[in-house]
């Protein structure tokens, strides 16, 4: 069974927010809510470094283990989901959260935070696939369809990666390789003379 | 920083890229002039760098909390990861959770066994059949009031707590859906008025709940609670003043940490709302095990103790017993008044 996962590759993010709109657009997502959103750190400033981030669809989710009512499930995939239904808008999800997926449409008095909101990495939720009711709660079901989610696979400069952990990491260990890079994945380090050695122009690829 | 590598490309795709790309560059340069200058009025908050272009020490920076720019209108969504939310869990779920759910168990138990070893506090001499009035209907209203409140979000906040471990599988999930959402409307709206119900009560029996020596006497005695003897006592007993007290502090912690949470409108971070959930968690779970023992005393515990809270009047026998100080100073009042 596949493992679902995002990854964001930092050295090619250019925080175009391509992903956050293909989202918005695909998932018809309330107003308000953002259930992706690209950070930049450093912004303006030499190594300016964008990531976007969403739900992740922790193996073991803080959301699932605090949710008084226990509305959160995983797929056979990995992928956490939630009935909307059993939600009683409590927050704990959002105290939880690492990552700051779970949302909600208000934060009025006496709690009146509205229905959850997150990443589903477009896979619905409890009801049948792309049935009417599902896409009005939770938005798309593209993985029923054996589609990536929207953001994935709108990403200009392919950044944003999401699939099975297997092929995913494969795909970023063969751009590590053709990066030839000292430090592997994510960067030099400060002793390699601050050269950005990310987009090696005398390798072939990637 | 531009790569260093660029202008060593040589490539024919580069070079017959170059000419649009000097026009495209010039072009940005241009409208980021434009835009540098109308922004250049504000004050360019002081960002701390990290260090090191998505190296080891940027994912260390981003994992303890590394706030950024971002597009987006959510609280805290500058920040990429806070793992805070993660002690928060630890702490609930390993700690509170358990925890509570010890000290309701063992209070419970305690009471069973003291019950079943001690039995009730009788009455020593039969009922004289005339009483003396104990509660006016006001404090009667207001301790009802309360303590109907306290039961409420008792079991809506046990629910919210436990209730997934049992009634989920008990229910079935519309049911339990339902009954969740109830028990947290019932929480968040009835949760208020609790405040506002406690402080009037707090006020109103302050001035009887200050301790004195025959408190200490009265404690010392354990308060006549195993045995024959009854330590002296005025209007309220050491053990009452106690309660009182009890539930005056950790109330008052409940009910401000309480509405932290109930009032998320004024932009408290998570963080806060966390801390105050366990300080509300914890202190709740403490308040209703020791309401339990307030609930023993006042019911099964002590004979003829209910009466008092129900009609107002407790018998001539009950208030020589339990309150002799009392007893005696609303004699001598009758008796000056006749």
């Amino acid at each position: 069974m596949a493992k679902m996962k995002f990854l964001c590759d930092s050295k090619r993010c250019i925080e175009c927010n391509g992903c956050v709109t293909a989202c918005k657009n695909e998932n018809n997502v309330e107003w308000g809510i953002q259930r992706r959103r690209v950070v930049t750190i450093n912004d303006g400033e030499p190594g300016e470094t964008s990531i976007s981030v969403a739900c992740m669809h922790c193996t073991d989710a803080p959301c699932m283990a605090v949710c008084p009512t226990d509305v959160f499930y995983q797929t056979e995939d990995g992928i956490v989901l939630h009935n909307k239904d059993g939600c009683i808008g409590c927050g704990y999800c959002l105290f939880a959260c690492p990552f700051g997926a779970p949302q909600f449409p208000s934060d009025a008095a006496f709690g009146e935070r509205g229905k959850m909101d997150k990443c589903t990495f477009c896979a619905g939720g409890p009801e049948e696939d792309n049935s009417p009711e599902e896409k009005a709660k939770y938005g798309a079901n593209r993985i029923a369809e054996g589609k990536l989610p929207m953001c994935a696979e709108m990403c200009s400069t392919k950044a944003l990666l999401a699939g099975d952990a297997a092929e995913v990491s494969d795909i970023f260990r063969e751009r590590v390789i053709y990066r030839g890079h000292n430090d592997g994945a994510w960067a030099q380090t400060t002793l390699q003379n601050e050269t950005d050695l990310a987009y090696d122009a005398t390798q072939p690829k990637a | 920083m531009i790569p260093h590598k660029w202008p060593s490309v040589t490539l024919p795709f580069h070079t017959l890229l170059l000419p649009l790309l000097a026009l495209t560059l010039a072009f940005t340069l241009l409208f980021s002039g434009l835009t540098q200058a109308s922004n250049s009025s504000e004050a360019r908050p002081a960002e701390r760098k990290v260090a090191s272009f998505a190296g080891p020490e940027y994912w260390r920076a981003i994992q303890q909390g590394e706030a950024g720019q971002t597009q987006s209108q959510t609280r805290e969504a500058n920040q990429l990861i806070n793992v805070q939310g993660e002690e928060w869990r630890q702490w609930r779920n390993q700690w509170v959770t358990p925890a509570g759910a010890y000290a309701m168990g063992g209070t419970l138990a305690v009471l069973l066994l003291f019950y079943i070893l001690v039995g009730q506090n009788k009455l020593d001499s039969p009922r004289t059949g005339s009483t003396v009035e104990r509660w006016k209907r006001f404090d009667r209203a207001m301790h009802w009031t309360v303590a109907t409140l306290f039961i409420i979000l008792a079991i809506s906040g046990l629910t919210l707590l436990y209730g997934k471990f049992f009634l989920r599988a008990a229910l079935g999930d519309s049911l339990w859906g339902n009954y969740a959402t109830a028990c947290k409307l019932a929480h968040n709206y009835l949760g208020p008025i609790f405040v506002v119900a406690l402080l009037v009560m707090i006020i109103k029996w302050m001035k009887h709940n200050f301790f004195n020596s025959t408190d200490i006497k009265w404690f010392m005695q354990g308060g006549g609670m195993v045995g024959k003897t009854h330590p002296s006592a005025g209007y309220m007993n050491g053990g009452e003043k106690a309660w009182f007290w009890v539930l005056t502090i950790a109330g008052l912690v409940v009910c401000i940490s309480g509405l932290v949470m109930d009032f998320p409108n004024f932009d408290q971070s998570r963080e806060t709302m966390q801390l105050a959930n366990l300080i509300h968690g914890s202190v709740s779970l403490l308040l209703i095990a020791a309401s339990f023992g307030h609930i023993y005393i006042g019911t099964a515990g002590t004979e003829g103790a209910l009466e008092g809270m129900k009609s107002g009047h407790v018998d001539e026998t009950w208030a020589k017993q339990h309150h002799d100080l009392w007893y005696h100073e609303v004699k001598n009042e009758g008796s000056d008044k006749q």
